[in-house]
């Protein structure tokens, strides 16, 4: 509790909700990396020669490649040998057909995680595709779901069912060689969601997937593929947690996401993986690739995304902008405490003539984190009229946190508008003054000044993860004043 | 309600209040006037238990508690309410926000349930419609880019919505045009019944013509050097400051 005679000072965390552990039984392959190993993941998921031949061509071109080195971060090397690359849940090989054969421990999970699977799935109509460590557990809704011609089901599964669909968009948006941790996750990749929406099909419900990395040692790899046709509409949640480990735990997704002509994607996460304690040990590394392309004329995607977990993140949700009239937006709020560190922000590549592209960037650090924003955003020569809006701004808890600003342009086209602006602020001793003056706990009044910052990227989320983004800020920030 | 005796209190190693001895019954309305930098903040900001101000010696009972081993916010809801001589903003959190988080804090304290939000905003707008104030103050950030006087108006609106039993309000007057005056003493006078008690900081013995008080005090160096009634701070007025601290001198 606050006194008189504290003002805001970093204290000790608060205990991370989502840090149990599931005791279920698990196949999980020896640590460390090589053809052989890569062979034993696709064979287990009954892959088709061609998709065993993608993974190895990865893993020739990630081997020749080193981990990037300009980010603000620091930590130290990972040993990629020291990692198993697969792991599922044993009960898996008979795989259940419906929600009434997962196990009922791992459903008790998602409930422990607020997230329970029947009601949330009937109550808000959500379907959901639930991934642990690195299968996919569940996906409900899916009959409902087909009737309109959507898929949305495992990539595993898309790989034998839908080949002709994956073999055209895999890779097509993040190349293997884009960059390191993207050629690992080629190549290893377990399992992850696969979404196709037809020409003209607006999604009739919010398809949400919950990661959770729960195996000790093991490095989750997920992919996720969505392609929204001609004239198509989709809104995607994401959720992510894992359980608290002394160890850090490697976490290198890659998301693909391509909008044809008049296609519409919305993406929105909430990512809390354990964050490691207030000591720095522990926590997950969250090296992650996310990409959309708006293929076609007048195509929009929106990445919306709030992050509040990792001891590492290193993440640029980005939107290549080749249609013309197209549309890219970002909106992040980023939270660091204790020693956390993020490098987040974003690219928007400007090709098509008239595309327009709006960022919005919210930081806020507290303790000894450091929060960066970097963000890029080109203009190409034919990108005629193309116009940015960025706004970037921090919000700094206690005096021990750092916040960091770099916006890249490159503007090659003098008929377009690029707009910066960026703001620093403090939570003030003053400000929580009068909150208290008014009768307001220290705790909760934090919570209302950062939930105020966050405010437009709050309100582009939909609307139950907008509560639940308030109420993870709320609780990621716990001990955050004295 | 409040009892001081003999406060000390220092900010930065640097001794600001010196002995301060002051007595408030409920029903009350006391004025504290002063020379720029006596303490009358200093005052204020230790009795609302702000950071940075330390408190050396003496005591301070509220209703018989001991104030000075409160958290701020728990004063708050016991019902001690400073209106600030310079208010802060706060962005993107709307008035309107903040004062239902606030009066949520102080009807749960009183074990009350929590206004829903229809009853709340007519509650809130009604307040602003005493104090002249436009509605659509509501939905904007606390204190983002209103005027002095709005500024002050709305911490008079924020102690109407409160309903505290002592009131400090530090130079509330200032700042404000004749009407806002005006209206902001009528604010203070709807506020006073026998339970409740005001103490007012202020330079100008004008505001003393809306609302009358029963003592007028006169702190300076850190303590109160005279207690008188209403006719104290005419004479103020008449004669300045020196006098009362030769007086004091002298005993
Ligand atoms: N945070 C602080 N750091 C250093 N000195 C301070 C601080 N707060 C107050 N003081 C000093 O304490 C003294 C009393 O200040 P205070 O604000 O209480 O005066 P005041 O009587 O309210 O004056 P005014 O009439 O100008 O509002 C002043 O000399 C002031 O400079
Ligand atoms: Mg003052």
């Amino acid at each position: 509790m606050a006194n008189a005679s504290e003002p805001i000072a970093d204290l000790i965390g608060r205990e991370y909700a989502a840090g149990f552990v599931t005791n279920i039984e698990s196949e999980t392959i020896p640590p460390g990396l090589n053809e052989d190993v890569i062979a034993t993941i696709s064979a287990k998921k009954n892959e088709p020669q061609w998709m065993l031949d993608w993974r190895l061509e990865a893993y020739r071109t990630w081997r020749a490649m080193t981990p990037p080195e300009w980010a603000h971060l620091k930590h130290p090397p990972v040993d990629f040998d020291a990692i198993s690359y697969y792991s599922a849940p044993k009960s898996q090989k008979n795989r259940p057909k419906s929600l009434d054969e997962v196990d009922p421990e791992l459903l008790a999970t998602y409930e422990k995680l607020g997230i329970p699977l029947h009601e949330r799935a009937a109550l808000a109509g959500v379907a959901v595709d639930v991934v642990f460590d690195s299968v996919s557990v569940a996906t409900t809704f899916r009959e409902e779901l087909g009737k309109v011609g959507v898929i949305f089901c495992p990539i595993s599964e898309a790989i034998r069912e839908y080949p002709e669909l994956v073999k055209e968009y895999l890779g097509s948006v993040v190349p293997v060689r884009d960059n390191f941790y993207a050629a690992l996750n080629s190549a290893v990749f377990s399992d992850g969601s696969f979404v196709y929406i037809p020409k003209g099909v607006r999604c009739p419900m919010e398809l949400s997937t919950y990661f959770r990395i729960n195996e000790q040692n093991t490095g989750q790899f997920e992919r996720t593929l969505i392609i929204c046709d001609d004239d198509a509409y989709v809104s995607y949640l994401e959720g992510c947690t894992a359980p608290k480990r002394d160890e850090n735990q490697l976490h290198a997704a890659v998301v693909e996401l391509v909008a044809r002509n008049n296609a519409q994607i919305k993406y929105s996460t909430v990512q809390n993986w354990y964050p490691g304690d207030e000591n720095g040990d522990g926590g997950i590394y969250n090296f992650v690739t996310k990409r959309g392309l708006c293929a076609g004329v007048n195509s929009k995607i929106s990445w919306t995304q709030v992050e509040t977990g990792s001891a590492i993140t290193w993440k640029y949700p980005s939107v290549v902008l080749r249609g013309d009239n197209s549309v890219g937006e970002f909106y992040s709020v980023a939270l660091t405490h204790h020693f956390q560190q993020a490098d987040t922000g974003t690219k928007m590549i400007h090709m098509g003539k008239n595309t327009r592209s709006t960022i919005v960037s919210k930081g806020i650090s507290a303790g000894r984190s450091q929060n960066t924003y970097r963000g890029l955003v080109r203009v190409s020569p034919n990108a005629v009229g193309a116009r940015n809006y960025t706004q970037c701004d921090s919000l700094l808890i206690g005096d021990k946190c750092g916040a960091h600003t770099f916006p890249y342009i490159e503007n090659r086209n003098s008929d377009s508008i690029v707009e910066h602006e960026a703001t620093t602020s403090k939570v003030s001793d003053d400000q929580l003054f009068l909150c208290q003056q008014r009768g307001i706990d220290a705790e909760k009044a934090v919570s209302m000044i950062v939930n105020g910052f966050c405010k437009e990227v709050f309100r582009e989320l939909p609307m139950e993860f907008a509560v639940e983004a308030g109420k993870l800020l709320e609780v990621s920030l716990e001990g955050a004043v004295g | 309600m409040l009892t001081i005796k003999n406060l000390t209190a220092q900010v930065d190693g640097k001794k600001i209040l010196n002995g301060l001895n002051l007595q408030v019954k409920p029903g009350e309305v006391h004025a504290i006037m002063g020379p720029n930098g006596s303490g009358k903040s200093t005052l204020a900001n230790v009795l609302a238990g702000r950071a940075g101000y330390e408190v050396t010696g003496g005591e301070a009972l509220f209703e018989g508690k001991n104030l000075l081993e409160l958290s701020p916010d728990v004063r708050a809801r016991e019902g001690l309410f400073l209106a600030f001589q310079y208010p802060v903003e706060i962005p993107g959190v709307t008035n309107l926000q903040f004062l239902k988080a606030a009066v949520d804090a102080m009807r749960h304290h009183r074990g009350q349930t929590p206004l829903d939000a229809s009853a709340f905003m007519r509650l809130a707008r009604e307040k602003c419609k005493g104090l002249a104030l436009n509605p659509d103050f509501l939905k904007r950030g606390v204190n983002e880019g209103f005027s002095g006087g709005e500024k002050k108006r709305n911490e008079i609106l924020q102690m109407a919505l409160l309903e505290p039993k002592l009131a400090l309000l530090d130079e509330t007057d200032s700042g404000l045009d004749i009407d806002a005056l005006q209206i902001a003493a009528e604010g203070v006078n709807a506020f006073r019944s026998p339970e409740r008690a005001v103490v007012l900081i202020t330079h100008y013995q004008r505001l003393l013509d809306y609302i009358v008080p029963d003592y007028v005090h006169v702190l300076a160096q850190g303590r109160i050097i005279k207690s008188g009634t209403r006719e104290l701070a005419l004479e103020l007025e008449d004669k300045g400051y020196s006098w009362v601290l030769e007086e004091a001198k002298a005993s």
